[in-house]
């Protein structure tokens, strides 16, 4: 492979999170974790809550990345993410208070429980954590 | 004439509206350049949703896919976005007209879902069939807003309820242009006709997981950022259309107090001839 690097681009509704060169791209999908090299086939992929691993030519980023899609091509990524917080934006404790709760709903749960949403928020909870890590 | 007392009176009280017209403007001047600035930083991301779907849609080719065909229902939701507070001239009632001067709707098959207290107020007093309304988003938009409102829509969408689901609010093109627009959400329209811009073979794009179920979950997503790029645009064109609406008014107040001075003066001159053209008579008769 001729290419080192790619383009990759991290879009929120909010703002620009991220615009730049990568020599990787760890994050995690419906179908499981996934690490994007230059050069690879087109695919749109759905992003589950997970650690986002920015592999620059300098050294490593890493962020929290909840939810969105990423649409990968040859030459480049645009991730469209909902939601994504770099570690220094990342409010520890509410994350734990949020885990816990998640938590706590799972172990508690009644008909009514909506356990995908609650999966969900656990999953966002954990991501956070392990980002701050 | 009027008199002089009148006169003065009234030039006063327009001094006054004057003042507030003024400081008004300088107000929404603030806002509309902190609104535009949100407009255009999340502006990418739409455009680049808006770019995502569409290639994704036009490499998949025509599938069947309940977001891609009308649904079964007459009914039409449009969700009609418009401001909390007046004075901002015609931008209200521009997105309103959209509505109800439709040439082929009909006001029994319409369902508004309505985002801003003025354009409910207008839509309810025609008699339109008013779902919840939320006005309180208007004043700081957010993305969770619009998420609600897309799932809520969505589901109805899925269960038959309504058939389209319509946009309809002001594009912000620049500080004094400002467009009423009304887009249509669901189904996604895709542009059947137009020939591939780039027909170097590009690679077919995959899917993962399989294309219906991907499809299944971008399309609220593109949903949710379509409302949720409304509301910040109409909000900067709420702030451009009352900062220019503000701007006549101060230039109409100074007219008014050009004219009214000069008025003024001439009766105050008149008022002194007259009282001079009196003493001399006076005094012509004494002697």
């Amino acid at each position: 492979m001729a290419e080192k690097s790619f383009n990759l681009r991290i879009i929120t509704p909010e703002r620009v999170f991220y615009e730049g060169d990568a020599e990787m791209v760890e994050f995690n999908t419906t179908e499981g974790q996934v690490g994007v090299l230059p050069g690879h086939i087109p695919l749109t992929v759905i992003i589950k809550p997970g650690i986002l691993h920015i592999h620059e030519a300098e050294g490593e980023k890493m962020a929290a990345l909840h939810a969105g899609f990423a649409e990968i091509l040859p030459e480049g990524i645009t991730i469209l993410a909902e939601v994504v917080e770099w570690p220094d934006e990342i409010d520890e404790g509410r994350a734990e208070a949020a885990r816990e709760r998640a938590e706590e709903r799972l172990r508690s749960r009644t008909p009514e429980t909506d356990i995908a949403r609650a999966e969900t928020a656990l999953q966002r909870a954990i991501a956070r954590i392990q980002v701050l890590k | 004439m009027a008199s002089m007392r009148d006169i003065k009176r009234r030039k006063s009280s327009i001094q006054g509206t004057q003042q507030i017209t003024k400081a008004m403007k300088l107000v929404s001047t603030v806002k509309l350049q902190r609104a535009r600035s949100n407009a255009e930083r999340s502006k990418s991301y739409f455009n680049c949703m808006f770019e995502t779907v569409n290639s994704i849609l036009k490499r998949v080719g025509h599938i069947e896919h309940k977001y891609l065909v009308p649904g079964e229902s007459q009914k039409k939701a449009v969700i009609v976005i418009t401001s909390n507070r007046g004075l901002a001239g015609g931008y209200n009632s521009n997105v309103v007209k959209l509505v109800t001067r439709h040439p082929e709707w009909k006001k029994e098959d319409l369902v508004i879902y309505p985002i801003g207290s003025k354009g409910h107020d207008a839509l309810a007093r025609n008699g339109y069939d008013i779902r919840e309304c939320e006005n309180a988003i208007m004043d700081a938009p957010a993305y969770v807003d619009a998420m609600a409102l897309a799932k809520r829509l969505l589901q109805s969408f899925a269960e038959g309820e309504i058939g389209e689901i319509y946009l309809a609010y002001t594009a912000f093109k620049n500080t004094v242009s400002h467009v009423p627009t009304l887009l249509r959400l669901l189904p996604i329209s895709c542009e059947a006709g137009e020939p591939e811009e780039t027909p170097k073979a590009e690679a077919i794009m995959n899917f993962e997981p399989e294309d219906v179920e991907a499809l299944d979950l971008i399309v609220p997503k593109y949903v949710t950022s379509l409302i949720y790029g409304a509301l910040v645009e109409a909000v900067a064109s709420e702030n451009g259309a009352r900062m220019q609406a503000m701007d006549n008014a101060t230039s109409n107040a100074e007219d008014m107090i050009s004219d009214l001075s000069l008025k003024y003066n001439r009766a105050r001159q008149g008022s002194i001839t007259q009282e001079l053209t009196e003493i001399i008579a006076g005094a012509e008769a004494l002697g």
